[in-house]
């Protein structure tokens, strides 16, 4: 589904992706890991064409990413549900909102909204927050409702950059099991993280990165560093 | 197509809405750029009302001696008319300025007697002459020196042009009215743009802190269209609000300045001028907000469009 041919990503002259071939399919769930700065973000950025490689090519099926035009490349993005470290909810616009603009990005009629963002924020137990704002709302929350919009569209693709990184170890733990059941509905997730317990219970392929480069990948890894 | 576009319009309406700080901050700077557009336009008619009124004063006189023909005079009269820059001549005869000059000296009996002992009327017809500019008169009275001998043939029937006379007092007067005119439009022109500058700015500013929630758009699907039409909505509402603030606040201001204008400039009250011309204002002053505000915010979006 995914697939990186001999990336390399320079910041003016730091390396911050040295090479990189990386094969993912379809349905499966990758976990990222490696210490800051080893190239996790910078790896997502490109999937998402929020970078551009400085050599080597990124296909998402049999397109390459970084070949489209900026003028089309929200059409590509609506096939991938983004969730950030910090969020990135519309500050503005209530949870609901948050939701409902993902989905008319995509075109969706009124009614599919009225019903699909009280179903997913439902789905994400903030059924009782609907009309709250970002700020009267605590991470663990934010972080669902970014869910929540990410996965509305339902999209073939989902990827957390570091999404419990700002989280309790109970919220870290209830956000896992909402990829978990995203996953099993038959999505593609790419997780990074640094969190040693969230990989080791996940028993899922594990990529291990260290200063650009991929230094392992195992089929049910475990965290090793 | 059409759900897109009301989704634009109420996204446009509810960002205006919440971000009523932000927006409270751009109309008010832009309406001290619609107030400075619209006082340069009252500015001009002010300036242009007193130059006509300045203009209209200047004249040049021509005297005739007392026994040159009417019929001279007029067909002089005559010629006169065709020039061009003359744009209107009157003329007064010796029994009109026997009567002028008698009303002007009504109190003044010795002067009256004096004119009664003598055997005839003393004072010569008189052309009274208008230029349509202050700097043709030179033109005219050449015109006049050369064509003298013309109308009567032998003798000379012009006694004397006054222009000669006023030449200096002319001459500057349409200097002053030539650089006012100047200083006025650069004048003008630069507070216009310096104010416009000033209300792009601030709705930069404004879609300056909302960038990364453009970004977020950006990444979260959004078309360029999508997200930069709500900005242009309340771009068009900025313009809107601070255009009526505006109009509002000519009216008790023209009425304050109304009466002392009329009395200083001749018969023009600005206040009486902004109410039989409030249409054009009104399509000016808002046409001018509504313009700028949705220019603005669409170049000032498309800085953070880039991602």
């Amino acid at each position: 589904m995914i697939s990186f041919q001999n990336v390399s990503k320079h910041y003016d002259d730091m390396a911050a992706l040295e090479g990189v071939s990386l094969t993912i399919e379809l349905r499966e769930f990758v976990s990222i890991v490696g210490h800051s700065g080893a190239g996790k973000t910078t790896l997502l950025k490109l999937i998402l064409a929020e970078e551009r490689p400085t050599s080597g090519t990124v296909f998402f099926e049999s397109v390459d990413i970084h070949k489209l035009k900026r003028s089309r490349l929200h059409q590509y993005r609506r096939k991938i549900g983004a969730i950030f470290q910090d969020f990135r909810l519309l500050p503005h616009k209530t949870a609901f909102e948050n939701i409902a603009f993902a989905m008319e990005m995509a075109g969706r009629t009124d009614e599919e909204i009225s019903t699909d963002v009280p179903y997913v924020l439902e789905m994400v137990d903030l059924g009782n927050k609907m009309w709250n704002f970002p700020h009267e709302l605590s991470g663990g929350e934010k972080q669902r409702v970014a869910i929540a919009r990410a996965i509305v569209n339902q999209p073939d693709l989902i990827i957390a950059d570091e999404p419990t990184g700002n989280l309790d170890p109970v919220n870290t733990f209830d956000i896992i099991q909402i990829l978990k059941k995203i996953h099993d509905l038959g999505t593609t997730v790419i997780l990074t993280t640094h969190n040693k317990g969230v990989i080791d219970s996940l028993k899922k392929r594990v990529v291990t990165m260290e200063k650009g480069r991929i230094i392992r990948d195992d089929p049910t890894g475990k965290y090793v560093l | 197509m059409w759900t897109s576009i009301k989704r634009v319009i109420k996204a446009g309406l509810v960002n205006f809405y919440r971000d009523g700080f932000v927006s409270l901050a751009s109309i008010l700077i832009m309406t001290v750029t619609l107030f400075v557009i619209g006082s340069v336009v009252f500015l001009s008619v002010t300036l242009q009302a007193s130059l006509e009124d300045l203009k209209s004063k200047v004249d040049v006189n021509v005297y005739f001696i007392s026994v040159a023909r009417e019929a001279d005079i007029l067909t002089l009269a005559g010629s006169l008319r065709t020039l061009p820059e003359v744009k209107e001549v009157e003329y007064i005869s010796r029994a009109q300025a026997l009567e002028n000059f008698k009303k002007r000296h009504e109190r003044d009996e010795l002067t009256l007697q004096a004119l009664s002992e003598l055997p005839d009327n003393p004072l010569g017809a008189v052309l009274n002459i208008r230029a349509s500019e202050p700097s043709q008169y030179e033109g005219i009275a050449n015109f006049l020196k050369n064509d003298t001998a013309l109308s009567s043939g032998t003798k000379p029937i012009i006694d004397s042009i006054n222009y000669y006379d006023n030449k200096t007092a002319i001459d500057k007067l349409s200097g002053i009215i030539r650089a006012t005119e100047r200083m006025g439009v650069g004048l003008a022109l630069l507070l216009v743009i310096v104010s416009i500058i000033i209300a792009f700015n601030t709705i930069r500013l404004a879609i300056y802190t909302s960038r990364e929630e453009i970004g977020v758009m950006r990444l979260v699907g959004a078309s360029n269209r999508y997200i930069r039409g709500p900005f242009v909505i309340s771009g068009i509402l900025y313009g809107v609000a601070s255009s009526l603030l505006t109009l509002a606040l000519f009216y008790p201001l023209t009425y304050y300045v109304g009466d002392s204008t009329e009395a200083f400039f001749s018969g023009l009250n600005l206040f009486r001028y902004y109410l039989a011309h409030f249409g054009e204002f009104f399509l000016f002053i808002a046409g001018s907000g509504i313009v700028l505000g949705a220019i603005s915010s669409f170049l000032a979006v498309r800085r953070y469009l880039n991602v």
